[in-house]
């Protein structure tokens, strides 16, 4: 069942085709924007999104080998997200579904993430833990079973990923700040300075990472630039260290606690090669698995999108063309 | 112009005062936050928004630019801090938010306060040198 799923609930626009077995393609608005914009992107927000849809979702079809009469189904994420964001996705979604006269199924952006391991490893099955970590979330969720979910646990301030790119900001280090401070923590001592650790209540999933970046900004301030710049590399490990520490830790305890053999990692900071180690050796002596997709799976995207819609469409379920955009969307 | 000002000597006592200050706030009312990173503007934000009978976590709309809410009556929770040009804040349609006489609190509202109406109430958190806890808050609000 060829599957088109639609994702434009942040910054980037993408649409992908996936058929229940391959993800024929996937494409992020950032592939072919430069084509379209003559090389000024768009940083953010909606009327990129209007602008650049329907090109992306015919780049999806033309990589995918695919016109519109072969597709049996789209896929939509109708939150969470910005609302004028969803909008342009969920009109597009519902105007293909009524002229090609298919169904069509609004997704949670947060179980597309959840998706996206299975696009990586096929054999995944419930029940299983993910930590969805970006720079809009941070949240544990168990999978008890394909589309029944439970929140364990969630960021009760900023993202890990928000935290990255305002720490970034703070060494002076670029944007996106994820990846510029792993790149620069290769190189420091994640012990060179005593960041706080939020582990919260003793018995709590949930998390904060706003002290943390206010740990580092206090540590700034008492020094001038000069210091700063000499330092940054281990303020960045030791930073670093401490993210990964408390979404390890945390993630272990809810797998001990649940019960669980897999524990899955989706979101944009997944893509962090030490968070993955971090957590990797956390589980090793209980026996525990951890999962990640490859990176274009990681960050938003159409296909995982695709899959959690093919998952319900394949199952006979579908949505009314009336569904509209559902900004602040989460697990039941 | 009516004003105040209150020293606070801990994130508790922000939050504390910002859900008094939800107390004074009725439907259509805008909440700018002014204040550096690390100020407390989201410890208010959840401050206002436990004032408000919010359920919801109230998280850093940082990336996701806005969060709805749904209290005593709608809440609207932006950031501006990733927006780069005015453009950009003219592309999350705020009329669109206006219109649905929520109560609206906007965080790093100098990225984009060209656009914003001038009858608005003007929150300033400002952190007080030599002391990391305590902050010096303002409050302006047009006649």
């Amino acid at each position: 069942m060829n599957i088109l799923g639609i994702e434009t609930s942040c910054d980037d626009t993408s649409a992908a085709v996936y058929d229940g077995h391959c993800l024929k393609s996937n494409i992020v608005s950032t592939q072919i924007v430069h084509r379209h914009f003559g090389g000024v992107v768009p940083e953010l927000a909606s009327r990129s999104h209007i602008q650049i849809i329907v090109p992306v979702i015919q780049e999806a079809l033309n990589q995918a080998g695919l016109a519109f009469s072969d597709l049996e189904g789209i896929a939509v994420t109708q939150g969470p997200g910005l609302a004028g964001s969803l909008l342009v996705g969920l009109s597009v979604a519902k105007g293909l579904s009524l002229s090609l006269g298919i169904p069509v199924i609004g997704v949670n952006h947060l179980e597309g993430h959840i998706w996206s391991n299975m696009l990586d490893n096929p054999d995944l099955a419930p029940p299983f833990l993910v930590l969805i970590v970006s720079g809009g979330h941070t949240q544990l969720v168990r999978v008890d079973d394909w589309g029944k979910y439970r929140i364990l646990g969630r960021t009760r301030d900023d993202a890990a990923g928000e935290a990255f790119d305002k720490v970034g900001k703070l060494l002076k280090v670029g944007y996106p700040g994820g990846p510029a401070i792993e790149k620069l923590a290769l190189e420091g001592r994640p012990d060179a300075f005593e960041f706080p650790r939020a582990f919260l209540d003793k018995e709590s999933l949930d998390f904060s990472f706003s002290g943390l970046k206010t740990a580092v900004l206090n540590q700034l301030r008492a020094h001038d630039e000069g210091w700063m710049l000499s330092n940054r590399k281990d303020i960045a490990a030791s930073f670093q260290e401490a993210v990964v520490d408390v979404l390890a830790e945390k993630a272990l305890y809810a797998a001990r606690q649940e019960g669980d053999r897999i524990v899955c990692i989706a979101g944009g900071v997944s893509v962090n090669q030490r968070f993955r180690k971090r957590l990797s050796d956390a589980v090793v002596p209980e026996k525990i698995r951890v999962l990640w997709p490859s990176p274009s799976l990681c960050t938003d995207n159409g296909g995982m999108i695709a899959a959690a819609g093919h998952f319900y469409l394949a199952s006979g379920k579908s949505s009314s063309l009336s569904i509209s955009p559902m900004p602040s969307l989460n697990f039941a | 112009m009516r004003s105040a000002e209150k020293i606070t000597h801990c994130a508790g006592q922000t939050r504390q005062w910002g859900e008094e200050l939800a107390a004074h706030l009725k439907r259509g009312d805008l909440v700018a936050l002014y204040g550096d990173m690390g100020a407390g503007k989201t410890v208010l934000a959840q401050g206002i928004c436990a004032g408000l009978d919010v359920e919801e976590v109230v998280s850093s709309p940082t990336f996701t630019l806005v969060h709805e809410y749904h209290g005593r009556s709608p809440v609207f929770h932006f950031d501006f801090y990733r927006l780069s040009s005015l453009r950009e804040a003219e592309d999350l349609d705020l009329d669109y938010y206006w219109e649905q006489k929520g109560i609206s609190l906007i965080e790093w509202p100098d990225r984009a306060e060209a656009i914003l109406p001038d009858k608005r109430i003007n929150v300033t958190i400002v952190t007080v040198e030599g002391f990391r806890e305590r902050r010096l808050i303002r409050l302006r609000i047009p006649e």
